[in-house]
């Protein structure tokens, strides 16, 4: 007590003080950090600008000699492969990720409700997938050689990717948590069936957590290559994202596709090293400029998927 | 109002359940039961269960060839690591972000840091990619270079190999983290910070004797669910990071890659099997003793 009574003035200004430049310093170093972190993307992009001469005689470089929209224009001009992989990533997504939250809400809402009897045994039946699983080859060898998924559309939305039980638990959590039973049991009284109360009561006031695993399941679909690596091996068929890491290891792969009669000439004029950067650009460009609308939702569920899931 | 029975009553619920119920059988219960391929002599010609039995013949191939020890060490000592350093980075992002009074800043510098989590490995592998690759790569060229050093060919050495994949696993988790170890730190009562300077704690002292005391559960519990999981490394990052360069298998090659590659590229589908069940089996125990630990500090907070 003393001792605060005995600052006088001056002193608490300079305590002021040296609260501001405690503040600036802990801003400048995450104005720094988020520099690195961004350091990678910023590369690339500039680089998906630049002359194609100019990185090849002085290689990646913040400071090209010179900008220019060629690396873009080839893409456009031959945009076959390009477009075919946006198209299939496009679908799958929109199709996969529409189907996998209305069958993890159709799974979870049973689960959230006590009158439900066996509810105890299907969670434990989800939650068991989270657990334990039998590895790479089973699952491979089932879809591939007795469901003969192989090259089909169904292996870019099927496999992994449409429902988890970390999702089916996360929603059944939000549901026991914020649909009133009252609610649900003044629906009933007034007729209403079980179908009509799940969609037009449940989901209505379930759209936090719709939007949330919607995100997740849309993020997950749009950035798989690994079913396309492991299931497809038809060009016609490659999501984005594997379309990516092809041309990452030959980027010549971009004009095989072509229909244009003259590839040799094609391939030999292609700039090749700008090209590349910006397919990458083109694979992440549409996820990044959403990121600021979705952020808010990204950040909500990775707090309640960590923290109850 | 018509009175139904009981189980007519349920029926709508079991057909709403049952879509998913079928999902998981198909996806994950069915193949749990072909673990037993680890088991067989498999050629793909006769269905999987009229093969020949093989005993415990893969395993003993798998444990006498060098690999296995290769991929089980760098499994466990790359996820050690991660375990780590993920920790004190992203516990550092998160209490620093903390000490911000600028909720716009705040908000603006997280957003940045989770950035990299959205991208896939694909567009990490570019990345990664553009800093090292031999001939135009920025660091040969635009440091290495101007330095008067020779160019490194990155791709080509397996011992620069655990700092880099170290460095992009950190890059690309400890925003996602931070946001985790921050919910925890934005929940703490301020009366205790309040307190703590009416008695001269300095910032240090604060996040010293207050912050890191009462997030500690979640520390505790983020800590061993990813003990639980050390068996497990991400297939994307020590797949496409490397670029799938056979020359940097040494220090790449962890389990989950190895049995990818002995199952589609070599077609060793028995000893893939082998290595994907001893996965499963070590990682499944972990699991349950990981969260028989969470349960012993917070029943709160076990998975179940």
């Amino acid at each position: 007590m003393d001792k605060s009574q005995a600052i006088s003035q001056p002193h608490r200004g300079s305590a002021r003080a040296k609260e501001r430049l405690y503040e600036l310093a802990v801003n400048l170093a995450f104005i720094l950090l988020c520099l690195v972190f961004l350091a990678p993307i910023i590369l690339i992009v500039i680089v998906s600008f630049s002359d194609e001469r100019s990185v090849v005689l002085n290689g990646y470089s913040y400071f090209p000699d010179k900008f220019s929209l060629e690396a873009y224009k080839f893409i456009l001009r031959e945009p076959d492969s390009m477009l075919k992989s946006y198209g299939v990533t496009i679908t799958t997504t929109i199709i996969g990720a529409l189907t996998g939250l209305l069958l993890t809400a159709l799974l979870a809402y049973p689960l959230s409700r006590r009158d439900f009897k066996a509810r105890n045994v299907v969670a434990f039946y989800v939650f068991f997938t989270m657990l334990f699983n039998g590895g790479l080859v089973p699952w491979y060898i089932f879809y591939a050689k007795y469901v003969g998924i192989g090259d089909t559309f169904f292996a870019l939305i099927v496999p992994n990717l449409l429902l988890t039980g970390f999702h089916v638990m996360i929603m059944r959590t939000f549901f026991v948590n914020t649909i009133p039973v009252s609610i649900l049991e003044s629906a009933e009284i007034d007729g209403a069936g079980e179908w009509r109360i799940f969609f037009q009561i449940v989901l209505p006031l379930s759209l936090p957590v719709l939007a949330t695993i919607g995100l997740f399941a849309t993020l997950g679909y749009w950035n798989d290559w690994f079913n396309s690596l492991i299931f497809i091996n038809k060009p016609d068929l490659f999501s984005l994202q594997y379309l990516m890491t092809k041309l990452l290891l030959n980027i010549q792969f971009l004009a095989m596709n072509t229909q244009n009669s003259n590839m040799m000439e094609l391939l030999a004029n292609m700039p090749k090293e700008t090209v590349r950067m910006a397919m990458a650009i083109i694979g992440a460009g549409p996820i990044v400029l959403a990121y600021p609308f979705f952020q808010r939702y990204l950040i909500q569920g990775l707090t309640i998927g960590a923290v109850k899931g | 109002m018509q009175i139904k029975s009981p189980t007519k009553r349920m029926l709508p619920l079991w057909l709403m359940v049952l879509p998913g119920i079928l999902y998981l059988l198909v996806n994950n219960y069915i193949p749990m039961i072909g673990v037993f391929i680890a088991f067989k002599k498999v050629h793909y010609s006769k269905p999987l269960w009229l093969n020949e039995w093989a005993g415990w013949d893969n395993f003993q191939f798998l444990f006498a060839s060098p690999d296995a020890y290769i991929i089980v060490r760098n499994t466990l000592l790359y996820n050690a690591a991660f375990i780590i350093l993920n920790l004190i980075f992203a516990l550092f992002i998160a209490v620093m972000l903390n000490e911000l009074k600028n909720k716009l800043m705040k908000k603006a510098y997280q957003s940045i840091l989770l950035l990299p989590f959205l991208l896939s490995f694909g567009v990490v592998g570019y990345l990664v990619f553009a800093f090292l690759s031999a001939e135009h790569g920025f660091i040969n060229t635009n440091i290495l270079q101007p330095l008067g050093m020779e160019p490194i060919e990155w791709y080509m050495n397996p011992d620069y190999w655990p700092y880099i994949l170290v460095v992009v696993q950190s890059w690309k988790t400890a925003g996602y983290l931070s946001v985790i170890y921050l919910a925890a730190i934005v929940g703490i009562n301020s009366e205790y910070y309040e307190a703590a300077r009416m008695d001269g704690a300095n910032k240090w002292t604060q996040i010293m004797k207050i912050t890191i005391p009462l997030i500690k559960p979640v520390i505790i519990i983020m800590t061993l669910l990813a003990i639980g999981r050390i068996f497990y490394a991400d297939f994307g990052l020590f797949y496409q990071v490397p670029m799938n360069t056979g020359r940097l298998l040494p220090t790449t090659n962890v389990i989950d890659t190895y049995v990818y590659r002995a199952l589609i590229q070599t077609g060793d589908v028995g000893m893939s099997a082998a290595a994907g069940l001893f996965q499963s089996v070590l990682g499944f125990t972990l699991v349950l003793l990981a969260n028989y630990t969470v349960r012993k500090i917070d029943k709160e907070n076990a998975l179940f």
